[in-house]
């Protein structure tokens, strides 16, 4: 096999759990491929969620999902300093309505404790109302975790594969896994839509597909992931805002609808959660809507569908693996293994909530399992973890923005209005270690066209500029890959025809 | 950063910044800076390529950017200084601007007075809480606007057109020009939200059906749209069920309705009214805040550009006096309120002392249409000021009624004035 065609490790995935292990691997002697389906990495899970760094208090005490949960959000301030992306750490809250809700307070403390979550206290009615003008005034206290944080997911994942991808590992997007290739019953490469590429190691962090993956490895056939939908609404902060993380007490199979604030400064509510049985349904729904305007009320009555400035759906890759602890019944746990039946693959599933703030710990897991298995490492001497952030017009003071269009002038024109993105910003993306080629590309990396006119105004302007500097014409600019183009044809007076 | 100074500083170049800003130098603003964020002034009149614009004041139908050009040429000739491809960031009470730009970098610009015309956005399909997936292919009916008559390209070739508002009627038959089909329009009212004559020119005339008291349902399709499935509402806006109905088509424009762009308002504490999302304004369109004054679409949603064009006129010679001094602020000014079957009425505040100056025009929306002679009346309390017949009224189009200088004397001990426009007796 051609050289550029043989990796010591392979990795199917290019979600937060992909990227993430891709830079931690990358920091040794191992040449790397990370491989995603879709146009961009991180556009699926890992850019439709909460963005919440979880404490860890919800997961089932033995379980490997407090384990990896509780082990990672100490990782993310240094992670977040390293890798320029935004992260904050104010804490996060679960209010209790009503007396009936206290005594589930206690069972959340308590089973932080076992899990060894630091910083945790109960705070009354009176402090949480002064903490939260907007909360409901039915409040009886609330759990409040010192270590919750929130994040930029897709700009922690984007973050975590471009300096991935500076320490060498090579990434390939629009690259689907269709099967393994096999020597006996050691896994030694892929096959994709791009070729067969050979590998010691093939890592499974498909996300929502690793139940796919791994029956094809040959194991945990009875393992299912059935997605689970949660829809989002994003507030206009102008408009409405919450200062907090605030989550209600839980129910068993989720965390329930929030009332949380953004990096980005806006308030966000949801999700509620739908099993659905198709990987790609991401529509919004009325039901949906008023399941999480109802849930959402319970906690800061005041919020109203009519300050939406934004919907998504997410969908969380739920599995059915069993806790392998001893005596600890939970059917829902992480899957992080070296399977005794084949060699050659590392497999990762049901990497569901909390799996965005697992993913360093995850990743470190991975490696020290491929330790166990003999895999030795070399440090690179020359790894550089640091990735600093590109410079974003709206959150430099004015000093620094002259000396920035002095440099460059084009991040003197603002594009978008609502979040006042320059071309500049555009620019730059597009020119990236991995460069954004779509309209959501740009999006998400720059938080153009997030605003209140929801790109309206915008977004004439970024196919203009994305046609410019890759060369092709306007009606080949898509929104998110090669069929979701945004124009047909020339007028007919600029030369097109009905 | 580099400071500059002017006695007005205009921000916004559509038809209403235009015209406040060649009022002002007319009325003496000797340093006038007229600020835009596009390439080119004139707005969004330079997308309306269609005709219709200026029949009130120059009584010629000309096309948007025609009518534009007659204003950027007076502007020019009035001496009015444009910062193009400039956009505005922050804005504080003491009118102290700032803004960004390819050519200069960061600019101060430090104004005697200031002219809101930022003009509206357009409502979107997420403020609209349209379900389904997200596609490319769903569109603003003025974004598909600037591509088609801006830069020159077409979004689709089979056309959905949610709401009945005149940007979307507009384009629904320059699509048809353009070989497009345009499959249906639907408004979620029981009447029309935009004027009568698009209706009958753009819709009427070309065959494309519109459905009343109809709404999308879902929009269909992961990567481009596929289809949309609509359904019938009834008065209190609850889908029917059975009534669902799936049509085919690449692309769906939204013409939802105009919400009033007031972020930089907000920044310097202007107080905004609910109704209009505009800011509360007298007869001088000044605001809550002196010195600030607003300008056109800013402060409510007109019907035609004519009237922008006035309420620019009138921004600009206030905010000239404002600046020399002349403009006084303790002047009597009594709130006018909207009564029955009125949405809002404009100016909140007048002015009783500047009747003597001319008439003054109160503009207004009406809530519901009335399809048969109506009366639109000003009182005071309980008596009757003014009052005027007309032959109906629409939400689509504005109505208006003068206060002259002989309603001054009857006036003068008002707390308010309240406007009404009701059924004429005797009409049914």
């Amino acid at each position: 096999m051609n050289r550029d065609r043989k990796f010591d490790v392979i990795i199917i995935g290019g979600g937060i759990s992909g990227c993430m292990l891709a830079r931690f691997l990358s920091r040794y002697e191992l040449k790397i491929l990370l491989i995603e389906k879709e146009s961009d990495i991180g556009s699926v899970t890992s850019a439709a969620n909460t963005a919440i760094i979880h404490p860890g208090y919800d997961a089932i005490p033995g379980s490997l999902k407090a384990k990896l949960n509780v082990a990672a959000n100490p990782m993310w301030d240094q992670l977040a300093a390293e890798l320029g992306f935004a992260f904050t750490r104010h804490g996060d809250y679960v209010v209790a309505i009503g007396e009936e809700e206290l005594p589930k307070l206690d069972i959340l403390m308590e089973r932080g404790k076992q899990n060894g979550v630091p910083g945790m206290r109960i705070v009354d009615e009176e402090t949480m109302r002064k903490r939260e003008p907007n909360i409901n005034p039915a409040v009886s206290a609330a759990l409040w975790a010192t270590s919750g944080g929130i994040c930029d997911p897709f700009g922690a994942t984007v973050a975590a594969a471009e300096n991935a991808v500076a320490n060498g590992v090579i990434l390939l997007r629009k690259t689907a896994f269709l099967d393994f290739i096999w020597q006996g019953k050691h896994i030694i490469g892929v096959k994709t839509n791009r070729g067969d590429f050979s590998s010691r190691w093939v890592v499974n962090a498909a996300g929502l597909f690793s139940d796919e993956v791994m029956h094809l490895a040959g194991i945990h056939q009875e393992f299912k992931i059935t997605p689970r939908k949660g829809e989002y609404f994003v507030l206009d902060r102008n408009q409405f805002a919450v200062n907090n993380v605030l989550f209600p007490v839980p129910s068993d199979i989720s965390k329930g609808i929030m009332v949380t604030t953004t990096v980005h400064g806006n308030t966000i509510l949801g999700p509620n959660a739908k099993n659905i049985n198709d990987k790609d349904d991401k529509e919004n729904t009325k039901e949906g809507m008023n399941e999480v305007f109802e849930g959402a009320k319970k906690l800061v009555p005041e919020v109203n569908p009519r300050h939406t400035i934004a919907t998504f759906a997410g969908l969380r890759a739920a599995g059915n693996a069993a806790c392998l602890t001893p005596g600890v019944d939970y059917q829902h746990d992480f899957i992080v293994e070296i399977p005794e039946e084949v060699e050659g693959f590392i497999n990762l599933g049901g990497i569901e909530s909390p799996g965005l703030t697992a993913a360093p710990a995850v990743a470190e897991y991975a490696i020290a399992l491929m330790k166990e298995a003999g895999e030795i490492f070399h440090e690179k001497k020359d790894w550089n973890p640091m990735r600093p952030a590109r410079p974003q017009f709206r959150h430099l003071s004015h000093a620094e923005r002259e000396e920035l269009i002095k440099k460059d002038a084009r991040y003197g024109r603002v594009v978008c209005r609502c979040e006042n993105v320059t071309e500049g910003e555009i620019i730059a993306e597009i020119h990236s270690p991995i460069p954004a080629l779509t309209y959501d590309a740009i999006k998400r990396r720059t938080w153009l066209g997030t605003g209140r006119c929801q790109g309206g105004f915008d977004l004439p302007r970024v196919t203009e500029i994305l046609a410019r500097e890759l060369e092709i014409p306007q009606t080949e600019v898509s929104k998110k890959n090669g069929a979701s183009t945004f124009l047909l044809r020339p007028t007919k007076d600029t030369g097109g025809e009905a | 950063m580099k400071t500059v100074f002017c006695d007005v500083a205009v921000i916004g170049s559509g038809p209403g910044g235009l015209a406040s800003a060649i009022a002002a130098k007319q009325n003496g603003a000797k340093e006038l800076l007229l600020i835009e964020r596009d390439r080119e002034p004139g707005g969004i009149l330079l997308q309306c390529i269609h005709n219709g614009f200026g029949v009130e004041i120059f009584k010629q139908d000309l096309p948007g950017p025609a009518y534009a050009q007659h204003f950027i040429r007076e502007a020019q000739q009035a001496g009015v200084s444009m910062l193009l491809d400039t956009m505005v960031l922050e804005i504080s009470k003491d009118k102290r601007i700032i803004a960004s730009s390819k050519t200069n970098g960061m600019l101060a610009i430090q104004a005697k007075a200031v002219i809101l015309a930022m003009g509206c956005r357009e409502r979107t399909r997420a403020q609209v809480r349209l379900p389904g997936s997200r596609p490319a292919g769903v569109y603003t009916a003025g974004t598909a606007q600037r591509w088609v008559n801006v830069e020159g390209f077409m979004p689709g070739k089979k056309f959905v057109i949610l709401g009945s508002g005149d940007i979307g009627m507009i384009m629904a038959r320059r699509l048809t020009f353009e070989g497009a089909k345009v499959e249906r329009v639907l408004e979620i009212m029981p009447y029309l939200s935009g004027l009568m004559r698009n209706y009958v020119q753009c819709l009427q005339d070309f065959d494309i059906p519109l459905q009343m008291q109809h709404t999308i349902k879902r929009i269909i399709g992961n990567e481009r749209v596929e289809a949309v499935e609509t359904v019938a509402v009834d008065d209190h806006w609850s889908e029917i069920p059975g009534s669902e109905e799936t049509i085919e088509c690449d692309t769906l424009l939204l013409s939802v309705g105009l919400i009033p762009e007031n972020e930089l308002s907000q920044q310097v504490g202007i107080q905004l009214d609910p109704l209009t999302a505009g800011p509360f304004v007298d007869n001088h369109f000044q605001t809550s805040v002196e010195g600030f004054f607003a300008a056109g679409n800013v402060v409510h949603v007109y019907d035609l550009v004519d009237w922008v064009t006035s309420a620019g006129l009138q921004a600009g010679e206030s905010a000239a006096r404002y600046a020399s001094g002349k403009l006084c602020c303790d002047e009597k000014e009594i709130p006018v309120r909207h009564g029955q079957n009125v949405h809002h009425v404009i100016p909140h505040f007048l002015d009783i002392n500047s009747l003597k100056d001319g008439e003054k025009q109160l503009q207004m929306r009406v809530t519901k249409p009335l399809e048969q002679p109506v009366k639109v009346q000003v009182l005071d309390g309980t008596e009757l000021i003014a009052s005027r017949t007309l032959p109906y009224a629409r939400p689509g189009e504005m109505v208006t009624i003068g206060l002259k200088e002989k309603h001054m004397e009857q006036i003068k001990n008002a707390t308010q004035l309240v406007v009404q426009v009701i059924e004429k007796e005797g009409s049914k």
